[in-house]
């Protein structure tokens, strides 16, 4: 039960060497090990999406993942996304059209959103509803979330 | 005073933070030295405790403690949970003790609380105490309550029936006696829970020092929990203090004090060291407040005109185990039944029923969203059997504007009549109607059904209570650094309290919001509150503010004026500086003036003056204001799938003058979106023992992106006449006639093939079984 390793990680430009037990998620090993509360739990059952982070540069759901799991790898947490103080084009939007209320889905929507923004530079609202659909919001009711990735892309693109 | 923030789409303060992963939730929080907790819960809905062993447990290394109810404080063995809302009607309270005692009455229902080393350790050793249940009859079923010689869901009560109310206006029998035409419905809808992002979660840290206990919790209102704690515990107010962080969403069921709180506190005090407790989301399915089951037998009896004589029936609640909030939500939903109609004689009977099951506690819309489905499926009802347009039978049935204030003639659960303040029904209807062409609208089914394709268009119609009383408190002081700084009892979960209160507050200094500071939750800061719930705030909280920031400003001008030697009306106050209207170079800083509005150790201060830029203000409405809204839904049914796909949705809202349009408007989508999960989603699914079976978000589903159309939102303005801003609650008015609208659109695209549907929600598996019951009907 106390089974442990060595965990060396890469978060947010940062290399992390720790001890861990075995059975430590990797959202448990932000939150509590780094104190990177950013990340945040809604289900600690893969459905809710609240835990997103991104893992080389793809993004899972860290209740789901091992810390160990992620040995060696890089991890990019909602804390890494605004530079200098400046928030990142996506926040941006976010902030412009109401796209969170209470913000407790937030951080895992902006890391789902920017992987799927990186793939997808001209999405309609359909795609973006449907990248969305494994991130639940229980306050906006999706509109201005939607409303602020379309104006990101938009804004990305020049328009 | 010269209007600025107010009315403004003013970007949110809340959210560089929140954006940048800077929030700060409960489980945020990390106090030294501190332990972490998870209960043991009952595994069966109704038992009794034989026995319990922690000694496997407490074996475990890392394990701080167990504590059963025998090694609760004293007082919390001897008090059980306060009620909130007591009322006469309630003639069977139940309430539970922090810890069961001897008997368990709701699978989820605490029985002992593990303290260790870290959460890890402590769900390891929740599974190692054991605990010996001899199993009981059980009530799953709340109509099953009510059945002669059915078991009793609390040993030794009397009965199920935890209150009868009957809500009553007008001669209902001499209604029906002379009525053209009655017709009967018998519905049954389910509401699921509230569902928050964020579990409910607290931390006790009592001071062994000090003696003194502090409590973080995620909740809606700081004051009443602390009422609550006070009760329990018997403490000394100076010896506690409550504190409401970052909420991730609270939508009602925060509002209530839960068994998990005082067992956190308790076993603070006992271990010594803070303590937290973080709900896990299927602790939340089993043991958060739920809304559920209404059964409701109704008839309505109109002439032959199709204008309503009478309205009466039956509704049976699904109370669940205890009673925290006695009948406050089933009691809403009978008195919201007549909603903007003329109903001359109404007469609903309710029966609250005690069951097997977490209680059941006002969720987003708080019972209303059901009685204004009831009553929009008996408008549906009467066009269909008329063959008129619902549209128009609605119309007919009008509350007018001219008739306002308008006196429904039943009694809310404040006790005070319903008596409408304003709004303008037939206009807000005409309004969503226009929006989607609505007259075009059988062309569009003919045009559809040709093609095979079931559409359909239905209309909810809600007037709802809100800003409800006794009061919301806001103190406004100038610290001598110069800042702006309101404190409320109010406490945010999501709907920009910081940003809209700082509206109201900015605009008495001529300031811009980021000028001004709103602390929130916080028993230590303000004397009095409520908190955030019955959409509430505005009207409370942000008359308060605009109350309190008023009488400040004013004692500003006032010293101002005394400083530089002019009288208070020539005082302009802007950008932080009192000046002399008309010469800007004579004037003081806010924070000079703070200063001086502190007095000098040894000095007098100017004669007739209290010390301080500083008011608290207690706003205390003298009735609800009502809002209304209309939500019109055009749906398309999949005949083979069962699959409803809502193809528009209009909102026409009035929620009176607007702080913050950019707010309103996420407050109504946001509620819609709970709407489109009751109508089609969330079903909170037990077996005959009352055992729940959907428990995670892969059975229980919640509306996402793709399911939740793009709503459009009219706004109407019909200022409140009931508090100095002219605002009423926007929290609910997205959800309360969504259901109604979606269902009621389901029912009329499936009208064809002559399905008649009286229940929310619907999944496309029941759907399907409407459509083959229609069938076999037709065919029989
Ligand atoms: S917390 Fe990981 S998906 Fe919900
Ligand atoms: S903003 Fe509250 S859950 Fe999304």
């Amino acid at each position: 039960m106390t089974d442990t390793r060595t965990l060396s990680i890469t978060v947010n430009g940062t290399q992390y060497t720790r001890e861990i037990e075995t059975r430590r998620t990797l959202a448990d090993f932000l939150r509590l090990d780094l104190k990177l509360t950013g990340t945040h739990l809604g289900c600690e059952h893969g459905v809710c999406g609240a835990c997103t982070v991104r893992v080389e540069g793809q993004a899972v759901r860290s209740c789901l993942m091992l810390a160990v799991q992620a040995n060696g790898k890089s991890v990019a947490t909602v804390e890494g996304l605004a530079r200098d103080g400046n928030l990142s084009p996506l926040q941006n939007q976010f902030w412009e059209h109401h796209g969170l209320q209470c913000g407790f889905c937030t951080p895992g929507v902006l890391m789902t959103m920017e992987e799927f923004l990186e793939e997808n530079p001209n999405p309609t609202e359909a795609d973006v509803r449907d990248a969305l659909s494994g991130n639940i919001c229980r306050c906006t009711g999706y509109q201005s979330i939607v409303d602020a990735v379309l104006a990101t892309a938009a804004q990305a693109r020049g328009e | 005073m010269e209007m600025r923030s107010f009315g403004q789409s003013i970007k949110r303060k809340e959210d560089p933070a929140f954006l940048t992963g800077k929030g700060r939730y409960v489980d945020d929080i990390e106090l030294p030295n501190m332990a972490h907790a998870a209960f043991v819960r009952s595994p069966l809905a109704h038992a009794r405790i034989k026995s319990i062993d922690t000694s496997f447990a407490r074996q475990i290394k890392g394990v701080i403690d167990v504590i059963t109810y025998h090694e609760l404080p004293e007082s919390l063995r001897q008090r059980r949970l306060p009620l909130v809302v007591p009322v006469e009607s309630l003639t069977n309270p139940r309430l539970p003790f922090t810890l069961a005692r001897d008997e368990v009455c709701y699978v989820g229902e605490p029985i002992a609380i593990v303290v260790a080393e870290n959460r890890y350790i402590a769900e390891d050793a929740v599974a190692q105490v054991m605990v010996d249940l001899e199993p009981l009859d059980v009530i799953a079923d709340c109509r099953d309550g009510l059945k002669k010689g059915a078991p009793l869901a609390h040993v030794g009560a009397s009965s199920n029936v935890a209150a009868t109310m009957h809500s009553v206006s007008g001669d209902t029998d001499a209604a029906f006696a002379k009525a053209a035409h009655v017709f009967k419905e018998n519905i049954y809808l389910h509401r699921g829970g509230a569902f928050f992002m964020e579990c409910r979660g607290a931390i006790a840290h009592y001071d062994t020092f000090q003696d003194n206990l502090l409590v973080y919790v995620s909740s809606q209102g700081v004051h009443r929990l602390k009422r609550s704690f006070l009760e329990l515990f018997d403490m000394q107010d100076s010896k506690l203090r409550i504190v409401t962080p970052d909420v991730g969403g609270g939508f009602g069921p925060k509002g209530s004090y839960y068994v998990e709180y005082g067992a956190v506190a308790a076993a603070s005090m006992r271990v010594g060291r803070p303590v937290k407790w973080i709900e896990d989301r299927r602790e939340n399915f089993v043991a958060t407040h739920q809304e559920r089951d209404q059964y409701w037998d109704v008839e309505i009896a109109v002439d032959d005109d199709a204008k309503i004589l009478g309205v009466r029936g039956t509704l049976t609640h699904d109370n669940g185990a205890y009673t925290p909030w006695g009948i406050v939500l089933p009691w809403i939903s009978v008195a919201t039944v007549p909603g903007p109609y003329v109903i001359p004689a109404y007469n609903m009977t309710l029966v609250s029923v005690l069951t097997n099951k977490v209680p059941t506690t006002p969720v987003r819309g708080a019972g209303r969203p059901q009685a204004v489905f009831v009553m929009e499926r008996l408008m549906d009802r009467v066009a269909r059997e008329f063959d008129l347009d619902p549209a128009e039978v609605r119309r007919r049935n009008f509350i007018k504007p001219e008739q306002m204030p308008y006196n429904v003639g039943v009694i809310f659960r404040d006790g005070r009549p319903v008596v409408y303040d304003s709004g303008d029904y037939p206009a807000c209807q005409q309004t969503a109607l226009d929006a989607v062409d609505y007259e075009a609208f059988e062309t569009r089914r003919k045009a559809a059904l040709a093609e095979g394709r079931y559409i359909g268009i239905g209309i909810g119609n809600a007037v709802e209570a809100t800003g409800l009383g006794p009061y919301e408190g806001v103190t406004v002081r100038i610290g001598t650094n110069g800042n702006i700084t309101a404190y409320t009892g109010a406490t945010p979960q999501g709907q920009a309290h910081k940003t809209t209160l700082a509206q109201v507050v900015a605009d008495h200094f001529g300031v811009s919001i980021d000028d001004v500071t709103i602390e929130t939750g916080d028993t230590s800061t303000i004397s009095f509150g409520i908190g955030t719930f019955a959409s509430r705030t505005a009207v409370n909280a942000g008359s308060s503010a605009h109350m309190a920031a008023k009488a400040v400003s004013i004692k500003v001008r006032e010293i101002a004026a005394q400083l530089l030697e002019v009288e208070p009306d020539d005082i302009e106050l802007r950008d932080g500086l009192a000046r002399v209207k008309g010469a800007s170079n004579r004037s003081k800083t806010l924070r000079e003036l703070a200063v001086y509005s502190l007095g000098k150790p040894g000095f007098s201060l100017a004669e007739g003056m209290a010390p301080g830029l500083e008011n608290t203000a207690y706003f205390t409405p003298s009735q609800s204001s009502y809002a209304n809204g209309t939500c019109l839904a055009e749906v398309e049914v999949d005949i083979e799938t069962g699959r409803v796909r809502i193809t528009r949705l209009v909102m026409s809202h009035d929620c009176g003058r607007v702080i913050n349009p950019m707010v309103v408007n996420g407050q109504v989508i946001g509620g819609v979106a709970h709407g489109v999960g009751n109508a089609l989603f969330e079903r909170m699914v037990h077996d005959d023992q009352a055992q729940p079976l959907s428990t995670n978000f892969g059975e229980y589903l919640l509306p996402l992106a793709a399911d939740v159309p793009r709503v459009e939102i009219h706004h109407q303005e019909t200022p409140s006449p009931y508090n100095p801003l002219g605002v009423k609650g926007a929290g609910e008015g997205g959800t309360i006639p969504t259901i109604a609208a979606i269902v009621n659109a389901v029912a009329d695209a499936l009208r064809p093939l002559g399905v008649h549907i009286a229940e929310a929600p619907l999944s496309p598996q029941r759907i399907i079984e409407l459509i083959e019951e229609a069938k076999a009907r037709s065919a029989a």
